[in-house]
């Protein structure tokens, strides 16, 4: 299973990458995109909304299920990515190329309450039973 | 071959249609359509000839062996349907005053009347036009009397989490919101998480009994007592009433409202996704919200009941009497199983489920709650034959196609994993029974010995397995022209 | 035990295989005390020769009239095979289509049905139906409102069916949406554009043909709701799509979402059911369809076939966030229709439209010529029309249908402001001689007081 040390990672199963310029970028997991299956449509947030930690933001969906992505730290929208909407398979092909969007974090301090990869390891394995 | 493909400039069924076309020339030219639209263009009997085809390309009761779980695919009466399209029914307006339908309008008072008796409430409406609309009308009246109380706090509808889709969905439409609520080991309502769920802020529970799992909610009046207790009312979700027909009255049990199923319990067809019928019995308590119209009998003549009538009324449903041909037919059978015939349908719908389930356990099947009876359905998991072969539920599916058989429902409910919800229903002979332990086996034989090939199933329908990924990546809805 | 193969010796055996000692005994689960349920009210058992005589004889009780009732469902010719095929065991008690490999024929119907609804409408998309008109509507003011995210309003002309609006009513109150009524012009019978300030709105409905028959600005008002932000959903009648123009050109943009009741394409009146809804709409809204949609993928082998697809808006995937709760359809209503407007053809539904128009025209001006008779609207109108009679209209119906004839629909109760108004309607299935009928038997109770 592949779960990258450099990023953090909530319990909705997003995955969390902090950028030099100070925003964040946001996708699913591996692990959440082999639980839905096939990828075929992504709706990402509009860019400029403001959205508050933990709030549906976006909408992942295959065939037999469907899936909303939460935000995983407050903050506002500065980016969505067109290329995942157009290609949602590009998700399944690889979860950690294939951002959904970026955040400009309300309070940069935010990020290092998330899980590390350690602890997203621990809860999938849980969550297997 | 799409109908379309069989289409040719200027043929047409020409004893369809009137000999020359009307005078239209006072509308003017910017209310006119300029192009034709894409409708097909071929004679009557290339028509008849294409849409016969598909039919064969069918599925049906009438052929198959169906036993889809919660769907009842019990055998449809021809006498049903030939009744119900008798001239005098077909031909009558809605809007036709009542003096020109007491033949219509008695045969769905009595069917109320009926209706009132096998659910032991205290009206009923036969307004809602399907099961999810029964559940939209029953829950809509819970609100109303909620609000008519000014009792607003109550916001949220408790849902198993083993329940149909329709029931969160609908509770949602009504404004709700869900809490859903686990389901324990037995297959019943997790009753410590009830507990801690109810309160103040519950306008009610909504239950299905027998659950979708296929077993009796044993705790059904400790249930009652808890969401009574907690200002909450009950709601029971009754779309497949066989295996309790004439044994036990959900009235009896405490519930305030229930929708049923016609198009499962009363035998009318599904007609390849519907028309359904989903009526509502309700409690004293909620007559005065029922959805309109109700029939009422005054003076030996028969009337709707709109709304200056139920002045509460949650309103209407439909346009009309909701989905009044298929009321009739449920009337009709109704009428043909008498009280003797209903009390049958429970004792051979479970006499049916409970062999089929002991049969497949001998045969080395996994049920998913072994240590229950089952009621008119029961599951079987295929969860080791997936984690030792690879072939899922649905692989195992689309192979008993190949015999001839329709599928299990499957990847229903979701909280049991491969899972086949069998419901073999009453009309099904022991022989056919049987017959389909013998395919069941096959291809558990076949699982293990040639798991790709049965991954690959089915082989012999009109086409191979469907790619649905590419059918919801690349949307093709709709047949364009070459050119 | 009228449908019930068992025999006694089957039941023993199956016992034995359970290891229960009787079929009671299979209850065992159920507490005892709820184990009552005896049937006080259902009578005795009928043999089919017993209900069918019943049956017959209430048919014959509700017996044929000549019918001049619109209003929403509409008495058109319905070609033999129509039903015949229809009601064929595979299509008849076939399930919803869910196993696509062995549900083809019911797929490619609908796929085609599809394709002829969205040519029909001017639209991209169709789904494979909704309950009927009404609840059609509903979901379509539910989809917009969607759709728009921010507002929570939908203008609602008068001029739409006031069940239809009942039954809208019913089915959004509960999320807080507000219905706008939008008043008519009492001389023509339309809506007006609207000329104050109506805030934002997510929808503006758009009957057309209306509720009275007449025929909407519909270029005018689609426009105006564009240019105000809100979509345009179309309320129209099937049939009258072969004349008029596809609700996809109105105005510069075309309408947005398309509903209606299928019932003039195929359905008998039959008491009011089952009909079904139809819904079409641009392809931008397709994830905001309510209801099942049907696409043309490929098997194995790359050969064509049929599926549903984007089930993850339903309530089977998605459950409490699904775009409605509506599972079973209406899909052998739709199976008729399919077979309806096959048989039809473009040229077929053009000459039933113009049929019907022409034979509306022709009734209106006989029963117009009749001292206490005139048309209530000026303008243009389909196949229905307002006439105001010189006293009030239940009796004059009463003295009709002791004649034979149900002479209209009364809108007394729904548009008192109209005062004797009656609502009249004459399909093609209606010969020189009866609107001559009618016109006779309309003058003689006019006379006769
Ligand atoms: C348990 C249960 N509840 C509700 C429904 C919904 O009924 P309908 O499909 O008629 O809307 C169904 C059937 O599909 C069901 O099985």
């Amino acid at each position: 299973m592949s779960i990258p040390a450099d990023l953090k990672y909530t319990a909705s199963h997003e995955w969390v990458k902090t950028n030099a310029d100070g925003t964040v970028t946001v996708g699913i997991t591996h692990h959440a995109q082999d639980l839905l299956g096939d990828m075929v449509f992504v709706e990402n947030p509009v860019v400029g909304r403001t959205l508050a930690a933990g709030e549906e933001c976006a909408v992942v969906e295959s065939v037999k299920a469907a899936s909303d992505v939460y935000a995983p730290i407050a903050g506002e929208v500065v980016a969505a990515n067109a290329d995942v909407e157009a290609s949602p398979e590009a998700i399944n092909q690889d979860a950690y190329a294939a951002w959904m969007f970026k955040l400009k974090p309300a309070n940069s301090a935010d990020v290092a309450g998330l899980l590390d990869a350690a602890a997203y390891q621990a809860l999938v394995e849980s969550e297997a039973h | 071959m799409l109908i379309f493909e069989h289409s040719r400039p200027h043929r047409a069924a020409h004893a369809q249609m009137p000999a020359h076309t009307a005078d239209i020339s006072d509308l003017p030219a910017s209310l006119l359509r300029q192009d034709e639209p894409l409708l097909p263009q071929a004679s009557e009997m290339d028509v008849v000839r294409h849409y016969t085809r598909l039919s064969q390309k069918n599925f049906s009761i009438d052929t198959q062996f169906y036993p889809l779980g919660s769907c009842t695919m019990k055998y449809n009466p021809r006498a049903c349907n030939s009744l119900a399209m008798l001239p005098g029914f077909l031909a009558r307006h809605p809007f036709a005053p009542a003096a020109t339908g007491q033949g219509f309008l008695a045969s769905m008072y009595e069917l109320q009347e009926m209706l009132k008796d096998v659910t032991g409430m205290a009206g009923v409406s036969l307004a809602p036009m399907a099961g999810a609309q029964g559940e939209f009308a029953g829950v809509a009246m819970i609100r109303a009397y909620h609000d008519a109380r000014g009792d607003h706090a109550r916001r949220e509808i408790i849902v198993p989490n083993a329940a149909h889709g329709t029931n969160p969905a609908t509770a949602v439409m009504c404004g709700y919101t869900v809490r859903e609520i686990p389901t324990d080991k037995e297959g019943a309502v997790d009753m410590e998480a009830l507990q801690a769920a109810v309160g103040p802020h519950t306008a009610g529970l909504m239950l299905t009994n027998p659950s979708t799992l296929g077993v009796f909610e044993k705790n059904i009046q400790q249930i009652q007592k808890i969401v009574h207790d907690a200002g909450g009312l009950l709601y029971y979700d009754g779309a497949n009433l066989n295996a309790i027909l004439g044994r036990v009255k959900p009235g009896d049990m405490g519930f305030d409202v229930i929708h049923m199923n016609l198009h499962k319990t009363f035998s009318t067809p599904h007609g390849g996704g519907g028309p359904g019928a989903g009526p509502v019995g309700v409690a004293a308590r909620l007559l005065p919200y029922m959805p309109v119209p109700v029939v009422a009998r005054e003076n030996g003549l028969y009337r709707l009941l709109v709304e200056g009538d139920i002045p509460a009324t949650i309103g209407r449903m439909s346009a009309n009497h909701g989905n009044a041909g298929v009321l009739l037919r449920a009337y009709i059978y109704a009428r043909m199983l008498g009280a003797e015939g209903m009390h049958r349908v429970a004792e051979f719908a479970t006499l049916n489920a409970n062999y089929l389930l002991a049969e497949l356990q001998k045969a080395g099947f996994d049920i998913a709650f072994p240590t229950r009876r089952a009621s008119h359905e029961f599951i079987v998991t295929l969860k080791k034959l997936k984690d030792e072969t690879g072939v899922s539920a649905m692989d195992f599916a689309k192979r008993l196609l190949d015999y001839g058989y329709h599928a299990p429902t499957t990847y229903f409910p979701m909280l049991v994993p491969e899972c086949l919800l069998i419901e073999p229903t009453e009309t099904e002979s022991k022989e056919t029974l049987d017959a389909f332990v013998t395919a069941m086996k096959t291809i558990l034989a076949e699982a293990y010995a040639t798991p790709d090939m049965v991954k690959g199933a089915p082989y012999t329908q009109p086409v191979r397995r469907l790619d649905d990924v590419k059918a919801a990546r690349e949307l093709d809805l709709v047949w364009q022209p070459a050119d | 035990m009228p449908f019930i193969p068992h025999t006694d010796a089957d039941v023993t055996q199956m016992l034995a295989a359970i290891g229960a000692p009787s079929i009671d005994a299979l209850f065992d689960e159920i507490p005892a005390a709820l184990r009552s349920g005896k049937l006080t009210q259902v009578p005795e058992a009928m043999t089919e020769m017993e209900i069918d005589r019943l049956m017959q004889e209430r048919a014959e009780l509700d017996g044929r009239q000549l019918n001049f009732i619109g209003a929403g469902a509409y008495e058109h010719h319905i070609p033999a095979a129509v039903w015949q095929i229809t009601t064929r065991g595979e299509f008849y008690s076939a399930y919803t289509p869910y196993q696509a490999e062995a549900s083809q024929g019911t797929l490619q119907l609908i796929y085609e049905y599809q394709t002829m609804m969205a040519s029909l409408t001017g639209m991209d998309v169709s789904n494979a139906s909704l309950y009927d008109g009404g609840s059609a509507l509903a979901e379509a003011v539910l989809m917009a409102v969607r759709a728009h995210k921010g507002a929570m309003r939908v203008l609602m002309p008068k001029t739409v069916s006031p069940l239809y609006r009942a039954v809208v009513r019913s089915m959004v109150k509960n999320q807080h949406i507000e219905l706008v009524e939008l008043d008519y012009d009492r001389v023509s019978g339309t809506t007006p554009v609207p000329t104050a300030d109506m805030g934002d709105f997510a929808a503006l409905v758009i009957p057309q043909p209306n509720f009275f028959g007449a025929l909407e600005d519909v270029d005018a008002l689609t426009d105006w709701a564009h240019a105000h932000g809100g979509r345009v959903i179309a309320l129209t009648n099937p049939t009258s799509l072969a004349l008029l123009k596809a609700p996809g050109q109105w105005g510069a943009q075309g309408a947005d979402i398309v509903v209606g009741d299928g019932q003039p394409l195929g359905a008998p009146l039959a008491n009011g059911g089952p009909y079904y809804g139809f819904m079409t709409c641009k392809q931008a809204l397709v994830r905001q369809m309510p209801g099942r949609i049907v696409g043309r993928t490929v098997d194995l082998d790359g050969k064509q076939g049929f599926t549903l697809t984007l089930q993850a808006r339903e309530q089977h995937i998605r459950r409490s966030k699904a775009t409605s709760n509506i599972c079973t359809n209406q899909g052998l209503v739709v199976t008729a229709s399919t077979i309806y407007m096959s048989l039809l053809g473009p040229q077929g539904l053009k000459r039933v439209a113009a049929a019907s128009h022409a034979n509306t025209r022709s009734l209106l001006a006989q029963l117009c010529a009749i001292p206490g008779v005139k048309q209530a609207f000026s303008g243009h109108c389909f196949h229905e029309a307002v006439l105001q009679l010189d006293r009030p209209v239940a009796p004059v119906l009463a003295a009709l249908q002791a004649q034979g004839i149900l002479g209209g629909h009364d809108l007394g109760a729904d548009y008192p402001e109209l005062g004797n108004a009656l609502l009249i309607c004459a399909t093609e299935t209606k010969t020189a001689a009866d609107l001559q009928r009618y016109a006779q038997q309309l003058s003689l109770a006019l006379n006769n007081k």
